[in-house]
């Protein structure tokens, strides 16, 4: 994780992620997009393109894998984590 | 509730899927796009916030959730086929401070499951039912379910569901709400983010009601189901919206969660003498009987087989109680067809000091046969050294083993005799008496009044005879 990065953020596990769409469809501000690239199961998974998350959760929401995205919010103080 | 900072997933989930098999322990087996991972999410988010994981207990159907137990933190059962709210329903009442879910697809639920979910709904079970209707049997590849909708394509209905054949799709929420004990009943679906945020607000009211005992919460839940339906995941979205929606509107048909109070069922006895009070079983308490320390029999497992009518029962139930009044462990387990006479019967009794396990015996050290066919059929599985009793007045063939003690004894013979062929049960009895030297037959005739209950003098006479008879029988024949 990038420290220097703002909140909040949206972060999808490339692996985890089977690339079924459904976080990009329900993005209001349409910062997530499927990549060009693939994972290691062979799907184009999807990620966040860096800037203009709200943190409105419903990436993590509509996710049906359950460790697949992780949204950071305003609020998150990182030293929660350890 | 702290606000949160960090959607992260849920502690309701198992940190590593370990009892999942393969190499892949870090993600579900669901397809991508499926709508389960989604109710899982949701469910196991609201777990951890209640702080009520590990008093969970999440029952797995059969369809694709069969696999439920790999996921969630909680306590697991996976059930057979749409039994989930019945085993539900016992997990409830033996853990009542539990919260209890069922979690079942459309095919478990509403075809094969359909009356199970109806008695747990009308009995007001306090435990929360996620009903996941995708319209389809998913797991076994897309085949026509109850809820699939009129001219549908699955695997069987290849032109489109039929309504003159293959009925109407059946709205489960719509019949649940015309029962009265229900305290939440609610459709709503996952195909796009406002109904997603819908639905996990019902989710969180129907876990806080089997949390707070408040009963039966229904929760069905509109899915996508993209391998099924065979298109792509938001594709599936806008299916649900245009086609399922109509016919399976979004209502909550009912919520009676905030008038509704805490259950209470009445307590279970199950203090034993409180059970022999309300069975008015006082012989039991009074009977002060000493097992016989030079009885040839330490313990005892008999079957006892003839012809229904021939008094089977009677006589596994009169070893049993008698084997009780001498302080032992017994069981009785009956088996026979649904004829009340005729037909074969028969029973298994275990009588010993230490604690009976199963109750069948299926290596009896003792077989009392009544008529022919019960010879031959249970001389077979009497353990070597055994004793065979036969009813040597109906029984007109040789035992085939030589290998155990063998007692012919005329036992319909004997109760004719007496004048009623119906006491030789107690016969039979008496002939146990004397054979394992465990019970005394003048004890016997003392608990004629707590065997026979309610009947006459002169029957308790007529049996006390047959008992005697049956006792000397052995002891002058076979000493």
């Amino acid at each position: 994780m990038n420290e220097n990065r703002k909140y909040p953020f949206s972060e999808i596990d490339p692996d985890i992620c089977k690339g079924c769409g459904l976080c990009v469809a329900s993005c209001p501000k349409g910062v997530l997009v499927i990549s060009d690239k693939l994972n290691s199961k062979g799907f184009h998974f999807s990620e966040y393109v860096g800037e203009g998350c709200i943190g409105c959760g419903n990436c993590f929401y509509t996710c049906p894998e359950p460790s697949a995205v992780t949204v950071y919010l305003r609020n998150y103080v990182p030293e929660e984590v350890s | 509730m702290a606000q949160k900072t960090i959607l992260r997933k849920p502690r309701g989930f198992i940190d590593v899927y370990k009892h999942k098999p393969g190499a892949e322990k870090d993600r579900t087996h669901y397809c991508p796009g499926c709508g389960h991972g989604i109710l899982h999410k949701l469910i196991a988010e609201a777990l951890e916030d209640f702080d009520i994981v590990d008093k969970t207990i999440v029952i797995s159907p059969v369809g694709c959730s069969v696999f439920a137990y790999y996921y969630f933190h909680t306590g697991n059962l996976q059930v057979p086929h749409g039994r989930a709210p019945a085993v539900a329903t016992s997990v409830s009442r033996a853990n009542p401070d539990s919260v209890v879910i069922s979690y079942q697809g459309d095919g478990d639920l509403a075809a094969i499951g359909g009356n199970n979910i109806l008695q747990a709904a009308n009995r007001g079970e306090n435990m929360v039912v996620f009903f996941v209707n995708n319209a389809i049997y998913g797991m076994t590849g897309g085949q026509m379910a109850p809820t699939t909708l009129e001219g549908q394509i699955t695997t069987t209905t290849p032109y489109g569901r039929n309504v003159k054949t293959d009925g109407y799709p059946i709205q489960v929420c719509e019949i649940i709400n015309q029962l009265t004990a229900p305290v939440y009943v609610v459709r709503t679906s996952l195909h796009d983010m406002p109904n997603i945020r819908k639905t996990r607000a019902a989710v969180r009211k129907a876990i806080s009601n089997a949390r707070d005992k408040k009963g039966f919460s229904f929760v069905e839940v509109l899915s996508m189901c993209p391998s099924g339906w065979k298109m792509d995941s938001v594709p599936a979205q806008e299916w649900i919206k245009e086609n399922m929606i109509p016919r399976f509107p979004l209502e909550t048909f009912r919520d009676d969660s905030e008038d509704t109070p805490a259950i209470e069922r009445p307590v279970p006895v199950m203090d034993p003498d409180e059970v022999k009070r309300i069975l008015e079983y006082s012989a039991l308490s009074d009977s002060n009987l000493e097992k016989n320390p030079d009885a040839a029999f330490e313990k005892v497992a008999v079957r006892i087989a003839g012809f229904g009518g021939q008094g089977i029962m009677s006589a596994g139930i009169a070893l049993a109680n008698v084997g009780m009044e001498y302080g032992y462990n017994v069981s009785w387990l009956p088996s026979y067809g649904p004829e009340m006479r005729g037909g074969t019967a028969n029973c298994s009794v275990k009588i010993q000091s230490d604690t009976v396990g199963a109750s069948e015996c299926t290596e009896p050290n003792m077989v009392i046969a009544m008529n022919q066919p019960s010879l031959e059929k249970f001389e077979k599985i009497l353990v070597p050294g055994g004793a065979l009793i036969y009813n040597s007045t109906l029984i007109d063939i040789e035992p085939t083993r030589t290998d155990v003690e063998v007692y012919p004894i005329p036992i319909t013979g004997i109760a004719d005799e007496l004048g009623n062929t119906r006491v030789q049960s107690m016969v039979s009895v008496g002939a146990f008496a004397a054979v394992t030297e465990m019970f005394d037959p003048g004890e016997i005739e003392n608990l004629m009044t707590s065997l026979f209950k309610g009947k006459s003098d002169k029957v308790m006479k007529l049996n006390e005879k047959a008992v005697r008879k049956g006792y000397e029988y052995v002891k002058e024949n076979f000493s």
